[in-house]
């Protein structure tokens, strides 16, 4: 499928806009990718105890694959309301330059911010590199309508994994339902090591995953939190040591 | 499938919104707020980025360390194993996602299988 060209009639309603967008879920691997996460998510929501609404809610409402693990891991292992809400916000950071960077690819000189707001609940990482990827295809003041389209066929598949997830989980043998949770450590961590493109996204990975057994000894309830402000820290150290003897 | 199963209880929903959805979204429509004025490639953010990394690396090791429900059924060495398994097979294959996981997968279920 390739999207008409820039001049097309096609782009003249935005309902059409919008039905391109909910195609071009067909034209990436990362919805594949999607669907296996949200696959596990949707197991790792059972076998914590959390209601399949409570799974579906989450995917809705907070729409970011890592804080919903994040929530879902916390919670189940008891943490208090305060030490899981921090943990999510400190990995929804992440989203703050996303949003920024992306909506100026959408945004007209008569746009209105309210206009925006969807798109920027819909803003998260496969849709930020989707984004970037198709918008150049798409003209300008149709592509609020796309965005809308793209990211409602991919809030679609997710919460079709999640409902599958959780009823395999229910249902499977034990080995069948390890290897559904299995998805989601296995899809996070080559799918953040493919985005990984300079040293400092490289080191904070590998440390984040070697710190974390050392931080969880502490027993803080924050553990996650340390060894990440850590990790992190110490990669961007690299980034600055790097900038500086360039 | 019970009723608790499929819906819950409202205070499980109340918890996700004050947990999981507020500290989540305020981000995003920070973003949309005030994000005109932000250079993208600040110090700031640089270092932003690689804690949320972290962050999420932790989340992947807790999974792993720590399994939760079925996965806590599989021996440690194994899902190491796994992992390692998967790692290896993804570098080899220039960064493909699908070999990874496959491979993972494959390496967990036939260790379980073999040890039976």
């Amino acid at each position: 499928m390739a999207l008409p060209p820039l001049d097309s009639p096609q782009w003249q309603s935005p309902w059409r806009a919008f039905a391109w967008g909910l195609r071009s879920i067909t034209q990436t691997i990362l919805t594949i990718v999607l669907f296996v996460t949200y696959l596990g998510i949707g197991a790792l929501a059972h076998d914590t105890h959390f209601s399949l609404l409570w799974a579906l809610c989450s995917t809705l409402f907070v729409w970011a694959g890592p804080a919903q693990i994040i929530l879902i891991t916390t919670l189940g292992s008891g943490a208090t309301i305060i030490q899981s809400a921090i943990a999510v916000t400190v990995s929804a950071i992440r989203l703050f330059p996303m949003v920024v960077s992306v909506l100026p690819l959408m945004r007209t000189p008569t746009t209105k911010r309210r206009e925006l707001v969807f798109a920027a609940h819909l803003t998260a990482v496969t849709l930020w590199v989707e984004c970037h990827r198709f918008l150049p295809q798409v003209p300008r003041e149709r592509r609020i309508a796309f965005v809308h389209g793209l990211g409602c066929g991919l809030v679609s598949v997710c919460l079709t994994a999640n409902t599958v997830g959780y009823f395999l989980a229910a249902n499977l043998t034990q080995t069948l339902g390890a290897a559904i949770l299995l998805l989601t450590p296995l899809s996070f961590l080559f799918s953040t090591a493919r985005n990984s493109r300079e040293v400092a996204d490289v080191v904070a990975l590998t440390l984040g995953i070697l710190l974390y057994p050392l931080a969880a000894k502490m027993n803080s309830g924050l553990d996650i939190l340390v060894s990440g402000v850590v990790a992190g820290t110490i990669a961007y150290g690299v980034h600055w040591w790097r900038e500086v003897h360039a | 499938m019970s009723y608790a199963q499929l819906v819950g209880d409202w205070h499980a929903l109340a918890v996700l919104f004050v947990a999981g959805v507020v500290p989540n979204q305020i981000w995003r429509m920070l973003g949309l707020w005030f994000g005109g004025g932000l250079d993208e490639g600040s110090e700031l953010l640089v270092w932003v980025r690689a804690v949320a990394t972290a962050i999420l690396a932790g989340v992947i090791a807790q999974i792993v360390v720590e399994p939760p429900g079925a996965l806590a059924s599989v021996p440690d060495g194994l899902r190491y194993g796994a992992v390692g398994a998967g790692l290896i097979v993804f570098l080899l294959t220039r960064r493909s996602i699908f070999a990874g996981v496959v491979t993972g997968e494959v390496f967990m279920l036939a260790g379980k299988w073999w040890l039976g």
